[in-house]
């Protein structure tokens, strides 16, 4: 079947290509290309080249909105993969025929819908919230804390949506660790503590690592949850995008915006592909020495 | 050789889980520097018994002491005890060396003494070349000398080994049974080896213990458990046996078909109790003398040639299974056989072993 | 792994509550709050089932709930025929290049605003008009990659000497597909198809931008969102209920069909 494969994989390919091709790479080129004009004087666009909209991302004001993103993003990034791990670890240490139903109930929160998701977190904040009724509870007779439309409430929405992925990411390589390798490592003389630091925490890193970069990509380019937690003040790049292309009508400096975000997230993930790569050996030989 | 001195006491060890008992009562002594098997058929019991020793499982019964000190609840980094692990463990992400280092770094010691303590294991192991290597750049036989040389690198007081021999093909084996023997003289450490394999343990073990169903079936050198196995179980476990079954009688055993097998029976067996005579295959001759206690006519049914040795299969009245006859391939050039020739089968009555059935 | 201590096992047992809280906790409030008699949103007053009954009567929810079963039936379907074909094309092709699988790849993580800002850049360069079926062909973007992603998974594992034994034996291409892969791959297709069904109902932010102005083309996730904007109120919480109701069903129908693709 070799000899005839490439052509009839090439027709049964063509239609999705070329719808991939038509809706995305085009629309996405066309977003580069919108970067380079000028703003019309009444909104719309100029068609005359320019590298104003790049230098505009660098102005301190925007600037800030990026580095402001990055923080928001990070943040949540590191809360995530701490917890996640966590509770990657507990599950793959709990006994086999429950870890599938953990995992299950672990992502099943995830395939909800994202809005409701974070809507829950209204629901929980607001200044009549589960919150601030359980500090009353336990005798709290002060104002009612406020907690929702703050940069905590942004971060708590970004964890809990994308908890459940880290859980996964670092499920993966937790649950295909050798387990000798850790009580060759008791063996020979090292503690629990020091067990986790030297083994297991290394083998385990690129789960930990697909976790984080798709945390933080899919934070730093979040709009639904700076929009309904955050206030819908312009905390992150995605709510300035939003504004471009449908309040201020700037399209070119959104389209730059958007560029400026795919930049960053294709630098995060080139940086994990390499890592992955370098890791890619240590991984097969931790999955492969459970049997024999 | 000076009088053996006992390194390891197992005391009246127990472990189960849950309804499961893995380990039951065993009762066993290690001596010093001896090249000692734990052999059985798999869940015996005896990874259990060796998990135990390493501090992997704790005992819900019984003590294990080790030169007189209680340690079966010490945790496992706290023992002078290592286990080279039958899938040998190796920590993928460190080279060669820094696997063989780990352990001496655990015990904080001075960098300089590590590095030439972990320079000359590498040397008597053969892996010097090797030492930068990662793990998955190691063949199969090299993997396990590293393992070997990063558990024997922390001078243990005894180094256990679970089937250390079991991921190698057959003629590295083979070669690897006397490269660890050579090893535990070099190096005078206790070895204990678990194995299911009976001839691995014949060739390698001082002295080997034989379990089934969580106990101890037999514990003495290979030769004796050999050649004077305790029950039916071990006399078919270790190497190759014929059986013939019958009634225990006051000489032998009365075969179902009347023969009689001359042989002494175990004071233990009251004439008339259900018995089984056992010889081993290399015990039997063909065209056996006058003389012989015991002699059988026969039909060959199949020859296996073995390189040194022929392999018959022999149908008698005797048994259910053909008789297995192992004939040197010189005794067979000087009389050949070929199948459905009749022949006549004779071992002594010193090569019989009884034991109730 | 070795016996664990007491403590330890307590530790672990205790970690997987307090995320296991942290994840359902807030999902749970909105259920319990959907069945709430009184008006206030937050506050207990008993049960009632009014707030779905309200829901029934609301005449731009049943629209907009209407829209979105279209848009994610139709892109469903078509995404699962085309993203089939392309697992298949790229799985027997076997040496693909990084380009193609990153232009597979790259519609599940390209964020979404920048695919939704795209394609209304590109519809109003085109002078489209905007309404359920640009909707439509941009929900046919992402399903397809994750339609193609879970079928390929599928066909990681399969066995392709059976395709051989089935041409062998002197059935023709088409039968072939038809009377082997397609029944080995079937339960893949339909997981993703649910998956696809799934994503597509509950996205809200490409619809946002490529669904024109007024309320003819508004889907289920506009509708909400429009809805939170304006503060919280026992609709919401039953509209939430109802919809996660629908989503995890299908997941839970995927995920049987499909063990663990889902995850991976």
């Amino acid at each position: 079947m070799k000899s005839y494969a490439p052509s009839r994989s090439s027709l049964l390919m063509a239609p999705a290509l070329a719808w991939l091709t038509a809706l995305m790479v085009v629309p996405c080129a066309l977003v580069l290309a919108l970067a380079f004009f000028r703003r019309g004087i009444y909104g719309g666009i100029e068609y005359t080249f320019t590298l104003e909209n790049f230098g505009l991302v660098f102005d301190p004001l925007y600037a800030g909105i990026f580095l402001n993103s990055a923080r928001i993003a990070g943040t949540a990034t590191l809360i995530a993969v701490v917890i996640g791990y966590a509770a990657a670890y507990a599950i793959a240490a709990a006994p086999r025929r429950l870890q599938p139903v953990f995992l299950f109930f672990a992502v099943l929160p995830f395939w909800s819908n994202y809005l409701i998701r974070t809507y829950a977190w209204i629901v929980l904040l607001n200044r009549e919230g589960l919150i601030t009724q359980l500090l009353r509870w336990f005798g709290y007779t002060g104002e009612p804390p406020s907690m929702l439309y703050t940069e905590g409430a942004v971060i708590a929405g970004l964890v809990y949506n994308y908890l459940p992925f880290v859980i996964l990411a670092c499920y993966a390589p937790l649950s295909r660790l050798n387990p000798e390798l850790a009580e060759a490592s008791r063996d020979l003389g090292a503690s629990a503590m020091t067990t986790f630091r030297r083994v297991i925490l290394p083998l385990t890193v690129p789960g930990i690592a697909a976790g984080a970069v798709f945390v933080f990509v899919l934070s730093i380019g979040n709009f639904v949850t700076p929009a309904l937690l955050g206030g819908g003040r312009f905390q992150m790049i995605g709510n300035l995008v939003y504004d471009q292309f449908l309040t201020a009508n700037d399209w070119p400096f959104g389209a730059a915006l958007a560029m400026a975000l795919i930049a960053i997230m294709l630098l995060v993930l080139t940086a994990q592909a390499l890592a992955a790569d370098r890791a890619a050996g240590r991984i097969a030989e931790a999955k492969g020495g459970a049997d024999g | 050789m000076s009088a053996p001195r006992t390194l390891l006491a197992i005391d009246k060890v127990s472990k189960n889980f849950g309804r499961v008992t893995a380990v039951d009562g065993i009762s066993l002594d290690i001596r010093e520097n001896e090249f000692f098997a734990l052999l059985g058929p798999s869940g015996c019991g005896k990874t259990t018994l060796l998990r135990m020793l390493a501090g992997f499982e704790t005992p819900n019964d019984g003590r294990i002491l080790l030169d007189g000190r209680d340690i079966a609840r010490t945790p496992p980094n706290k023992r002078p005890v290592n286990l080279m692990f039958q899938s040998y463990a190796l920590f993928p992400h460190m080279s060669v060396r820094a696997n063989v280092s780990y352990g001496l770094e655990m015990e904080r010691l001075p960098a300089k003494e590590i590095r030439s303590r972990v320079d000359a294991i590498l040397a008597t192991t053969e892996l010097v070349a090797l030492a930068d290597r990662k793990p998955e750049q190691l063949s199969g036989g090299q993997k396990q000398r590293v393992a070997l040389a990063r558990a024997l690198v922390k001078r243990p007081r005894l180094l256990l080994l679970d089937e250390p021999l079991g991921a190698l093909d057959k003629k590295l084996r083979g070669a690897m049974q006397l490269e660890l023997k050579r090893l535990q003289h070099e190096v005078g450490i206790t070895f204990v080896i678990v194995t299911h394999d009976q001839e691995e343990s014949l060739v390698m073990a001082d002295r080997m213990a034989v379990l089934r169903d969580g106990k101890l079936l037999q514990c003495d050198t290979p030769h004796a458990v050999y050649e004077h196995p305790v029950d039916r179980f071990v006399a078919d476990f270790i190497g190759v046996m014929n059986f013939v079954p019958g009634r225990a009688t006051d000489d032998g055993v009365l075969a179902a078909d009347g023969a009689r097998i001359v042989g002494t029976v175990p004071s233990t067996l009251a004439p008339g109790a259900a018995a089984v005579a056992s010889v081993r295959p290399e015990r039997i001759r063909l065209f056996p003398s006058a003389q012989t206690a015991n002699r059988v006519a026969g039909t060959v049914e199949a020859l296996a040639y073995q390189g040194l040795d022929l392999q018959l299969h022999v149908r008698t009245a005797l048994s259910q299974k053909p008789f297995l006859v192992r004939v040197t391939a010189d005794a067979a050039d000087r009389r050949p056989v070929a199948s459905g020739d009749a022949v006549e089968l004779g071992w002594d009555a010193v090569d019989v072993r009884i034991f109730a059935d | 792994m070795a016996e664990r201590s007491p403590a330890t096992r307590r530790t672990l047992w205790l970690v997987l509550s307090l995320v296991f809280a942290f994840l359902y906790i807030p999902i749970a409030v909105l259920v319990a709050l959907s069945f709430n008699q009184g008006g206030l949103p937050t506050v207990w007053s008993g049960f009632s089932l009014k707030w779905y009954a309200s829901l029934a009567g609301n005449a731009a929810i049943l629209s907009a709930a209407l829209n979105t079963l279209i848009v994610a039936l139709v892109s469903t379907a078509i995404a699962t025929l085309f993203g089939t074909l392309l697992a298949i094309g790229v799985e027997i092709r076997r040496q693909y290049g990084s380009g193609l699988e990153a232009l597979i790849f790259a519609p599940m993580i390209i964020p979404d605003i920048v695919l939704a800002i795209a394609l209304l850049s590109f519809f109003s360069l085109l002078d489209f008009t905007l309404g359920l079926h640009t909707i439509i062909l941009a929900h046919v973007v992402f399903n397809l990659a994750f339609v193609c992603s879970v079928v390929r998974a599928r066909l990681k594992s399969f066995d392709w000497s059976i395709v051989e034994a089935s041409a062998d034996l002197g059935a023709s291409a088409i039968t072939t597909f038809r009377r082997v892969t397609l029944p080995v791959i079937l339960p893949a297709v339909v997981a993703g198809a649910l998956l696809a069904f799934t994503l597509s109902v509950d996205e809200f932010i490409i619809a946002f931008f490529t669904s024109g102005a007024g309320r003819a083309s508004t889907t289920l996730p506009m509708q909400i969102y429009s809805m939170i904007r304006f503060g919280i109120t026992p609709e919401i919480n039953a509209l939430a209920t109802i919809v996660m109701a629908v989503s995890i069903t299908a997941l839970t129908l995927s995920q049987r069909l499909n063990r663990g693709v889902i995850g991976q």
